[in-house]
C-alpha cells in the first residue's frame, strides 16, 4: 500500500476529535512508528483537535510525513479561525485554562513531541504545529 | 459508541470501547450516577482496557466520575490502563489523583471485596 502524503480532517464536533486521532494514528504506522509513539502521537492530536472544538468551533487538522536531514517523522498542523490566544507564553503555563479545565492540552503536548510551535493573532486564529522523530 | 454497563451482584463494571467521544463519556457518567442510585450498587469498576488514547478531558471525566459515584455511595476503581497509555498520561501531567486505579478488573473486583468486608467490620 503506499502511504499517501498528506490526510485532511476537518474539526467541527466531539466525533472529529476521535476520527482525528485515529486518522494519526493509523497514519503514524504507515511512516514505520509502532508502539508507545502511536499513542503519542493520537494523545497529542487528540489535544489539538479538542482545542478547535472548545475554542474556535471549527478548524481543521493536516497530517504529514516529515523530514529533516536524514530524520524522519510525522508532522501535524491544527489550523482554526478562532479568537486566537492573547498571551500564549501563559497558555504554555501547566494548569492555565481560560475554560476552568485542567491547562495542560497545549503544555502537555509540548512535553509528548519533539517539536512544537504556535503562531497565534488575536481575531485571527491559532495554528499549533508538531513533529515526533521516528526514533 | 455506547458504554455497556454490567450490573454483578453490588458492582457495575464498565467497559470502555476504544472510539470514545467526549459525549459518550459524559453519558457515562449521567449513566453510572443514575444506576448506582437505583441498584444500590457499592462499587463500581471501569474498564480501560481498549483505550487508546487517554487524554486530559477523558482523564478529568474520570475522575469526576468517581468523586461523583463516592458521594452517592460507591467506591470507583479504573482498571486497564496500558503501559503506552500510562506513559502518554505522565507526560501530559495527568495524574487521576484521588481515583484508586488497578491493574485488571481481577485485581479491581478482588479490591472492592476487600473494602466490603472493611465496611462491614466497622459496621459491627
Ligand atoms: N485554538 C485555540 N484558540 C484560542 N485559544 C486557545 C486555543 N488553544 C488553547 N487556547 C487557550 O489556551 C488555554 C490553554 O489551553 P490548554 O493548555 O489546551 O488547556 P485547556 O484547554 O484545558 O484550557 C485555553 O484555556 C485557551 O484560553
Ligand atoms: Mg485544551
Amino acid at each position: 500500500m503506499k502511504t499517501a502524503t498528506e490526510v485532511q480532517v476537518s474539526i467541527r464536533s466531539d466525533t472529529d476529535i476521535v476520527i482525528a486521532r485515529q486518522q494519526a494514528r493509523s497514519f503514524a504506522a504507515q511512516l514505520g512508528f509502532s508502539g508507545t509513539d502511536l499513542t503519542i502521537i493520537a494523545t497529542a492530536v487528540s489535544e489539538m483537535a479538542r482545542n478547535i472544538v472548545i475554542y474556535a468551533g471549527n478548524g481543521e487538522i493536516t497530517i504529514e510525513a516529515a523530514q529533516d536531514g536524514a530524520q524522519k517523522g510525522i508532522c501535524v498542523i491544527a489550523r482554526d479561525r478562532g479568537p486566537g490566544i492573547s498571551d500564549v507564553a501563559r497558555a504554555m503555563e501547566d494548569g492555565y485554562s481560560t475554560v476552568g479545565s485542567l491547562g495542560l492540552g497545549l503544555p502537555g503536548t509540548k512535553r509528548l513531541v519533539d517539536e512544537f510551535h504556535v503562531v497565534s493573532k488575536v481575531g485571527e486564529g491559532t495554528t499549533v504545529t508538531i513533529k515526533k522523530w521516528r526514533r | 459508541m455506547e458504554v455497556p454497563i454490567l450490573k454483578q451482584g453490588d458492582y457495575l463494571i464498565a467497559s470502555i470501547q476504544a472510539a470514545l467521544s467526549d459525549e459518550d463519556l459524559l453519558k457515562l457518567r449521567d449513566e453510572l450516577a443514575d444506576r448506582v442510585g437505583r441498584f444500590r450498587s457499592r462499587g463500581v469498576i471501569v474498564d480501560v482496557t481498549v483505550v487508546d488514547v487517554m487524554d486530559s478531558f477523558a482523564s478529568r471525566t474520570l475522575r469526576t466520575t468517581a468523586h461523583m459515584l463516592r458521594l452517592r455511595g460507591a467506591e470507583t476503581v479504573i482498571v486497564g490502563i496500558q503501559p503506552e497509555v500510562a506513559f502518554a498520561m505522565v507526560q501530559l501531567g495527568l495524574t487521576l489523583e484521588g481515583v484508586t486505579t488497578m491493574l485488571d478488573l481481577e485485581e479491581g473486583l478482588t479490591f472492592l471485596d476487600q473494602q466490603k468486608k472493611r465496611r462491614a467490620k466497622r459496621a459491627k
